[in-house]
């Protein structure tokens, strides 16, 4: 006799409580392949965990934000922000789409340089550039986007040193209405410090100011803020224009639009309540339209957007390593990934769906990853059909941050694969092993021997 | 060890708790383990049947079996066969 396919026996108590307008939310629905391949497969071929990049995924996102941008303002250039996920094969997608690097440090920048990214197309944010950093800057003609006075002097002083006069920017921060006010980077608007760096710099004739930035937050659910942005934005344009007769070049509009990740405690799920591009687009260009702006003096308007058009290409592939019961009677199952190599879990609820079929009964579980410390939770709570020990599961929308903040801690980092358009998986980046961590260390010859 | 015989099972998996007003779910499998022990089937006897029925192992079917029985015990939804029975 053939035997049955096994599903652990469940018994769940029914609820009937007050739910939410949207019923209870299951996430069932098998996920088995990633643009026609087989997570199986995948997960076969390279080990698990996984991370997987879709490639169409990535340019199919970007040219919907290039689209919303240039049918409205004409002038756009997009700059990928490294930070967000800088293994040079994703890198090199966005800059084959045409746009350029946008680093925050040296080690960013010298990536960009050794993928090929011309110097004067690698902008250099950030609070923190070493003398190295801002020569080689200076040297290769990047805009260096000044953080604070200090930089600022420093600068100047290797500027001199060279006998150059380069281009920079100053970032600019403000009140646009929304909490938290990032009020660490830059200059603020409101107080007067932005003028005040603005005078510095034109007044002492050593640096050319070719550009205004800002970056307003992070994950940002209210395009009007960027509007409100805009609009401050470019009223220190014009009234450099006013009062130094001098032309801005661009306005850097910075990034943190949302993407349709789910952040921990909303009461809506991010692919409804994350703005698209069109409402970005439409927020920002429409003031920068209205602002006074001559036709032939519109400024290039710059965009470092990171998370928005990576994260729903990026997908962890994962097993169970084992079920068990809680104390209070919850569900737990344990996973081969956690917050080690899914460190986005901490901030949103991720959408894990199972990747092979099931029945339609599910239990609420709590999901733990492998790391032997409390700490290591990916889902509190999380909707899912029973799970066999050895069971596959996929988690969405992890492009951004991860494949840059995962840490090398109790275990090691995963191997990451990219699927090309035409469905071809490329390993991108190797599973690391154990030399890959021990060749940066030093053992001193005296501790190299023990007898136990 | 047996299900309280006021309990309700329902052709299509649920059980209704009079004594409380509680309803549950069961998936088939879970059904059947409670038939069986209904139908007076020791523990031994329904964890070969599980085996010979379906695609698992003997480890898989003893833990999730127990795991099982602990729920619905906690759900007071057996009488235990040694005097205490719970209500």
């Amino acid at each position: 006799m053939k035997r049955l396919q096994y599903e652990r026996p469940l018994i769940q108590r029914v609820n009937t409580g007050i739910l939410n307008k949207f019923g209870t939310r299951t996430e069932f629905t098998p996920f088995t392949h990633i643009d026609d391949v087989s997570v199986k497969d995948l997960l076969q071929q390279y080990g698990s965990p996984l991370f997987v990049i879709s490639e169409k995924g990535i340019r199919e996102k970007y040219h919907e934000a290039v689209r919303a941008f240039t049918n409205r303002y004409p002038k756009v250039q997009f700059a990928w922000s490294y930070k967000t996920n800088y293994i040079n094969a994703v890198c090199n997608i966005f800059h084959q789409e045409g746009s350029w690097a946008e680093v925050v440090s040296g080690f960013e920048y010298n990536k960009a340089l050794q993928n090929g990214v011309p110097g004067e197309k690698i902008i250099f944010n950030g609070p923190d550039k070493t003398d190295e950093d801002i020569r080689s800057a200076i040297a290769n003609k990047s805009p260096l986007h000044i953080d604070h006075l200090d930089e600022l002097y420093r600068i100047t002083e290797l500027a001199e040193e060279a006998g150059v006069k380069p281009e920079v920017a100053i970032r600019i921060n403000m009140d646009t209405g929304i909490y938290p006010m990032w009020d660490r980077f830059g200059f603020n608007y409101e107080n007067g410090q932005a003028w005040d760096a603005i005078n510095k710099i034109i007044l002492a004739n050593k640096l050319e100011l070719v550009g205004l930035h800002c970056h307003i937050g992070t994950f940002m659910l209210s395009p009007s803020a960027y509007a409100v942005a805009a609009g401050k934005m470019a009223d220190l344009a014009l009234g450099i224009r006013n009062k130094f007769k001098k032309n801005i070049k661009y306005l850097d509009m910075g990034g943190g639009f949302a993407s349709r990740n789910t952040l921990k405690g909303s009461y809506l799920q991010g692919a409804d309540t994350s703005p698209s591009f069109d409402q970005f687009a439409e927020a920002i260009c429409t003031a920068l339209l209205n602002a006074g702006f001559l036709q032939d003096e519109l400024p290039l308007l710059i965009l470092e957007t990171g998370r928005a058009l990576v994260d729903e290409a990026g997908y962890l592939l994962g097993s169970v390593i084992s079920n068990k019961r809680l104390a209070d009677g919850r569900r737990a199952t344990i996973l081969d990934f956690g917050v080690n190599v899914l460190f986005t879990a901490f901030w949103y609820d991720h959408k894990i769906s199972p990747a092979q079929e099931f029945s339609h009964y599910t239990e609420d579980s709590v999901l733990y990853g492998p790391l032997c410390m409390n700490i290591d939770v990916v889902r509190e709570n999380c909707t899912l059909p029973p799970l066999r020990k050895g069971d596959h599961v996929v988690v969405h929308t992890v492009g951004a941050y991860n494949m840059t903040q995962w840490m090398q801690f109790i275990s090691l980092r995963p191997a990451v694969v990219l699927i090309d358009k035409d469905r071809n998986a490329h390993l991108i980046r190797n599973r690391e092993t154990l030399n890959s961590i021990e060749v940066e260390e030093v053992m001193p010859s005296y501790l190299k021997d023990f007898k136990l | 060890m047996n299900i309280r015989n006021n309990i309700a099972l329902s052709d299509s998996g649920f059980l209704f708790d009079p004594s409380t007003g509680d309803s549950f779910s069961v998936n088939p499998i879970g059904m059947e383990i409670i038939r069986m022990i209904k139908g007076g089937k020791t523990d031994p006897e329904i964890r070969q049947y599980l085996l010979s029925t379906y695609q698992t192992d003997e480890a898989t079917i003893e833990k999730d079996y127990y795991d099982f029985l602990k729920m619905v015990e906690q759900f007071h939804l057996i009488e235990k066969t040694d005097g205490k029975e719970k209500d």
